[in-house]
């Protein structure tokens, strides 16, 4: 890290450097785009994990995190901009693709726009919402937004800021559709998107010519709520961002706040929560199964998996006390003890699943109408995927390597002896195969800590209040769609004064119009059931 | 040996006759006529929509309908009664003459060539020398009705349906077309009765071993992508396109597209068993004279329906199985494996019969 921070201040000198567990980089944004080419080009952080919107009173910014994928070693970014009216920031689009949904997810929510990027619209938010909500002086009076009865206009065009070689700001308009194109609403209600998820899409003919991303039909607003909510209520959102993956969510939230509070927690409690985890991604692997089955037209295929997902459903429901949104982990542990039942029964599955795969792999994977639907289709390379900042099972089918249970260990992963299933082909194939063989890697988990779970506690006693130290906190989980990243900001109160969860979803509909375009809608559809995106978690 | 039913049409024929002129008597058995097909119809429809939900049912672990009547015998006529209650939602911007049309032209088509089956021996609506050809003919409307009803419901997604529809519909007639003509080479006429009757001594799929297998499948592949099923079921794919061409019909005017559909796949069963299995025909082989005697005491009717709901069967099997084809996958499959090699299976045909080579 001092190597990084070297490098940095004889690149850019007024760099000024906070040191933590992840070295923090102030920039002026005059200088920030020179030096997001250094990091990008000279110290290969090709991976834009996250882009954290802030406001922080005096002075409105950005906080980025980037990874390098060789080495793993992860570096922030800050840039301020003290102007409230107009606050400017340089855009990054040109360097990460993921950038292009971050930035606008940070106009959406604190009105900061982004100089050379294509696009500025809104991104979860209505057209004509008055104001930015994650803004601290945000006017939260509901005659000011009203809960409108008619339709949002939809506009073809989009308006961007750019700087001219001579310097000067020049605002442009950008076409997103032509007049003549064939323009197709699929979704919010569509069966295929899995979700109110909305691509208007440009075809010729049965070619898809252009697919724009319209989120937000499910935005609830969960980070702006967090903001006035104590830390052990702010965990209740987790399990209803990504409800696959529901866990894992809370995991993150949970491991985020230790962190920040050096808790230690109780060996019993990791072990539980390791095998939580695991059966949570297969039974999200299972429905993944299932609902791409269902997605190019096997229907049988969905409720075997329906079927298998519906065992692991009752384990949970016997120890939680709930199918969905469990609500299990807590801040120093669990919630609760595990059911008397529970070792017996997850043994049962573990032996129960692997004769179920071979007959998923029967009916469906060797299928030849299956392997021509799935092989060659939707592309994406290793470049790609980072670029765009898709991991978890959809990266790892693009040859990256980025599974945080072995880049950054959390609670057992360190301890247990599991493959990093990686495939290189980086079609829709890939990544199906990758997700069907994760199952029998969190199998392998599982029934290496099954019959150890230590006795002891299972939760560390907490105080009703929780008061986090001053400073940002960022953690990360490789939840069932890859990694979900939670960052809080802690001025030392019982509330965090930011909680930004970063979705493990949303980089995967920024990768959509790439992969997709050339291919047919059938392409479309196999390409979006392959990502296996949940609306929800992208929407927050 | 077995029931001749034109005893029956013919005693009805010649009481109509004594008792009102010629032009009276084929009036009334016009409507006689036409109720009967009505009904069995209806019926047939009830009864495989039936069919399939329990059948993909036992396929997908599940019991199906259990819930109205012994073992939900009768879910589908509520079903039915439902539907025919259910309010026809008018839309705008919309062509309401051709949108009105277009479910009549599909029921029209799929009712015609329904007609032209033979049910038993002597049970049939008209028996005339071009009967497999008329057969052909009018199943092929049924498109036209597809193609109005995604062209007039102004929507994006039925007009992508439509025209898949389309194409899929025109290419695989051309398999349908030449596997049925290569089984007329062999029959050596179009009239239905006689390609019955050629099969008294053995069914075509075995006298006319495998050039007529060769037919026989692909016919069951053209007849399962003619009736827009799975795996070939395209126009309505519904993670694609929600419900493909009809999509904004309600009430009946959506039954009659669920009826024929149903009813399409009837007909494409029914016309297999008869092309190569012998349509009533009970199973013969020469020689054996105990045996045929016995296979002649099932009535001609049970084995044709019998024949008809075994192949319709596999079709619902392949539905249940397979995963769904690209549109262009499914236009290779056409226009480069299965048009060729129909082609030369036809020529291979016409060797066959030529010098003999059949039993």
């Amino acid at each position: 890290m001092a190597n990084i921070q070297q490098e940095i201040s004889s690149f850019l000198p007024e760099a000024t450097f906070v040191e933590g567990t992840i070295l923090e980089v102030s920039v002026p944004d005059a200088k920030w785009h020179d030096l997001a080419l250094y990091l990008h080009d000279k110290l290969h952080f090709d991976y834009l994990v996250s882009i954290v919107g802030m406001d922080w009173g005096e002075t409105m910014g950005c906080v980025y995190y980037f990874t390098c994928t060789a080495d793993n070693s992860q570096v922030s970014v800050k840039v301020e901009t003290a102007d409230r009216e107009n606050p400017l920031l340089h855009s990054v689009t040109d360097l990460w693709k993921s950038a292009y949904l971050y930035e606008r997810e940070v106009y959406d929510f604190y009105g900061i726009r982004f100089i050379n990027h294509p696009d500025m619209r809104r991104l979860f938010l209505r057209n004509d919402w008055v104001g930015y909500p994650l803004r601290k002086d945000y006017n939260a009076d509901p005659e000011v937004n009203p809960i409108r009865l008619e339709h949002e206009a939809v506009d073809d065009t989009t308006h961007a800021i750019v700087e001219t070689p001579d310097g000067k700001l020049e605002e442009r308009t950008n076409t997103i559709f032509a007049p003549e194109e064939f323009v197709v609403n699929i979704g919010p209600q569509h069966p295929a998107t899995h979700g109110v998820l909305r691509l208007r899409t440009s075809l010729d003919g049965e070619i898809v010519k252009k697919i724009d991303v319209y989120c937000g039909y499910v935005h609830r607003g969960i980070e702006k709520l967090c903001e006035s909510l104590t830390y052990p209520q702010t965990l209740h959102f987790a399990d209803r961002l990504d409800y696959m993956s529901a866990q894992q969510n809370r995991h993150a939230v949970c491991l985020c706040i230790e962190d920040a509070l050096r808790l230690e927690i109780p060996a019993r409690a990791q072990y539980v929560r390791t095998i939580m985890d695991e059966l949570m991604r297969i039974s999200s692997h299972l429905l993944f199964y299932a609902t791409f089955c269902m997605d190019l037209g096997a229907t049988t295929a969905f409720f075997y998996g329906f079927r298998d997902r519906e065992k692991i459903l009752d384990i949970f429901e016997e120890t939680c006390g709930a199918r969905m949104t469990f609500n299990y982990y807590t801040i120093g542990g669990l919630m609760a003890d595990i059911h008397p039942d529970f070792q017996r029964k997850v043994k049962e599955f573990c032996a129960y699943l692997p004769g179920m795969l071979k007959d998923y792999h029967t009916l469906f994977t060797g299928n030849v109408i299956a392997q021509q639907r799935m092989k060659g289709v939707g592309l994406l390379s290793r470049e790609d995927a980072i670029s765009y900042g898709i991991a978890g099972p959809s990266g790892r089918a693009s040859g990256w390597a980025c599974d945080v249970r072995k880049n950054h260990p959390y609670a057992l992963y360190d301890q247990v002896e599991f493959k990093e299933i990686v495939r290189t082909e980086g079609d829709v194939f890939a990544r199906y195969m990758v997700r069907m063989d994760e199952i029998l890697e969190s199998i392998h988990i599982i029934e290496q800590l099954i019959d150890n779970i230590p006795e002891g506690d299972y939760a560390l006693k907490m105080k009703p209040i929780i008061k986090l130290p001053e400073g940002r906190y960022f953690r990360q989980v490789e939840a069932s769609r890859g990694p979900l990243g939670i960052f809080i900001e802690s001025h030392g109160d019982k509330y965090p004064y930011r909680l930004k969860i970063n979705s493990a979803c949303l980089p995967l509909v920024g990768g959509l119009d790439p992969m997709c375009r050339g291919g047919k809608i059938a392409d479309l559809i196999a390409i979006g059931g392959s990502l296996d995106y949940v609306i929800p978690d992208m929407d927050r | 040996m077995l029931f001749d039913f034109s005893i029956v049409t013919h005693w009805i024929d010649n009481l109509l006759r004594s008792v009102m002129p010629g032009w009276g008597a084929l009036l009334v058995e016009f409507v006689l006529v036409g109720v009967a097909l009505l009904l069995l119809y209806a019926v047939l429809a009830l009864f495989y929509i039936y069919f399939e939900r329990k059948v993909c049912a036992f396929f997908q672990c599940r019991l199906g309908p259990n819930r109205v009547g012994p073992y939900g015998i009768f879910q589908s006529v509520a079903d039915m009664f439902k539907i025919l209650i259910k309010e026809l939602i008018s839309l705008n911007h919309i062509d309401k003459f051709l949108f009105n049309l277009a479910p009549y032209l599909v029921i029209v088509a799929s009712m015609l060539a329904f007609g032209c089956l033979p049910f038993g021996k002597g049970l049939q609506v008209i028996d005339f020398n071009i009967g497999v050809f008329f057969l052909i003919a009018v199943s092929s409307i049924g498109v036209l009705g597809i193609l109005l009803a995604g062209w007039s419901s102004h929507n994006k997604f039925t007009l992508i349906g439509a025209i898949r529809s389309g194409a899929q519909m025109v290419s695989y007639e051309l398999s349908i077309g030449l596997s049925v003509l290569t089984m007329v080479v062999f029959a050596g006429t179009m009239s239905i009765t006689g390609i019955v009757e050629a099969q008294n001594n053995g069914w075509f799929i075995f006298t006319g071993h495998i050039p007529a297998i060769v037919a026989f499948l692909i016919y069951l592949v053209a007849g399962t992508a003619e009736t827009n099923r799975g795996p070939f079921d395209l126009p309505e794919a519904e993670s694609e396109l929600t419900a493909g061409y009809h999509t904004e019909y309600s009430g009946i005017h959506f039954g009659f597209f669920y009826l024929a559909e149903y009813l399409n796949l009837f007909i494409v069963s029914g016309v297999a068993s008869l092309l190569f299995l012998g349509g009533w025909m009970p199973l013969h082989i020469p020689g054996w004279e105990g045996f045929n005697y016995v296979m002649d005491c099932i009535p001609s009717v049970l084995w044709f329906f019998g024949k008809a709901i075994v192949i319709s069967f596999i079709i619902i099997w392949f539905k249940w199985s397979f995963p769904r084809l690209r549109i262009d996958q499914l236009l290779r499959l056409e226009w480069k494996y299965l048009l060729p090699l129909n082609l030369i299976n036809l020529f291979v045909m016409v060797l066959i019969v030529i010098y003999g080579l059949h039993f």
